[in-house]
């Protein structure tokens, strides 16, 4: 059955209709969370505010147990779902400037819209930043390419190559989730600070 | 804090499990993850053809864009999703009395300070969200959901990156 749109159950306008409510969806998800202040968003980084932390493991770890009963249940052909290639070099590398981007910026992309829709200019700003890097990027790829394109992966998934099954792997991962979120409870508590 | 106090905002494990709910619904609907980066590069790409479609003709990075991607850079998912994120937000700022236009900074920094670092990190993320093929959510959240490698070495390279540079910049947060 799923996913609808690359079997052709919708049509491509109507997906491109779902995406911009998908889209509410998680615009609205991630303001009601908090993610549209930059002081929340680096709480994770100084243990002040951990819900980076809480939102985006409970996030991934739902979205990872559902597509996998899914998958069971037949109702979603998982080999017809995009999985981003990996350059590891290049992930690295990226990862690492997207880190540093994170902790003085304090937002992330999609964090920064998230604010600039309620009225942050840092958050508007934070977005200025994104487009000239994009541009940076795209003008100077001639320097970035070599880089972009070293240590080619394919999509490997994590489980594969662990050799461990789907099923196990997502077990580990709820195991160490649950750890995190203990772990955030403690370091929240450790250094209390009022709300942003 | 010794007395709970309540929060301005959701409950952070009900607000993960509903933006599981959301990917879940993007996978399962079209087949691909939520991201945010893509959109930015969508409208870079459709920018630089509409005021230098000689140079993007000939360049790299834009002929790559086409190879990779069908139809015309803005009738993209992405870009339709990032529309959907900022009624989204405005929607629940909205809701919650939120909605306000300010500079949110540290009290022990300026909000020129605050302003200059939000443009930096905004171009270090730009540069970054690039190599890595997809920023924290095209390809550190959607990977988490499809369990791919490389958006859990990204993920993990974005939050390492992060706490690595922490204490350099503590003073513009805490």
């Amino acid at each position: 059955m799923g996913p609808l749109a690359v079997n052709d159950i919708i049509s491509p306008n109507t997906n491109f209709f779902l995406a911009f409510v998908i889209g509410i969806g998680f615009g609205f998800v991630l303001e009601q969370s908090g993610f549209s202040s930059s002081r929340k968003l680096a709480g994770l980084f100084y243990g002040y505010d951990m819900v980076v932390l809480k939102v985006f493991f409970t996030g991934g770890v739902t979205a990872m147990l559902g597509l996998l009963f899914f998958s069971l249940f037949g109702w979603v052909d998982l080999n017809l779902v995009y999985v981003n290639p990996t350059f590891l070099t290049s992930a690295i590398v990226g990862g690492l400037i997207m880190g540093a981007g994170f902790i003085m910026g304090g937002f992330c992309p999609g964090t920064s819209f998230c604010g600039a829709a309620i009225g942050k200019l840092d958050a508007m700003i934070f977005i200025l930043g994104l487009f000239i890097g994009v541009y940076f990027f795209a003008f100077g790829y001639p320097m970035f390419e070599t880089l972009y394109k070293s240590a080619p992966m394919s999509s490997p998934k994590i489980s594969t190559m662990l050799n461990l099954s789907d099923g196990v792997f997502a077990f580990i991962l709820v195991v160490v989730a649950l750890g995190m979120f203990y772990l955030a409870e403690w370091v929240e508590k450790k250094f209390p600070r009022e709300e942003y | 804090m010794n007395q709970p106090k309540k929060s301005r905002y959701l409950n952070p494990y009900i607000g993960g499990v509903l933006l599981g709910l959301v990917l879940l619904a993007a996978n399962f609907i079209s087949g691909r993850g939520l991201g945010a980066s893509g959109a930015i590069k969508s409208v870079v790409v459709a920018t630089t053809q509409t005021v230098a479609p000689k140079y993007a003709a000939r360049t790299k990075y834009f002929q790559e864009y086409h190879e990779e991607h069908s139809g015309p850079p803005l009738k993209n998912w992405l870009v339709f999703q990032m529309l959907g994120v900022i009624v989204g937000g405005f929607a629940s700022g909205a809701f919650a009395g939120r909605l306000k236009f300010k500079v949110e900074h540290s009290p022990e920094i300026t909000s020129r300070r605050r302003l200059v670092f939000a443009l930096l990190g905004g171009i270090f993320f730009g540069v970054g969200s690039q190599l890595g093929r997809g920023c924290t959510s095209g390809s550190a959240l959607s990977g988490i959901a499809v369990i791919s490698f490389g958006g859990i070495i990204t993920m993990m390279a974005i939050f390492g990156g992060a706490y690595a540079l922490a204490w350099f910049f503590r003073k513009n947060w805490i």
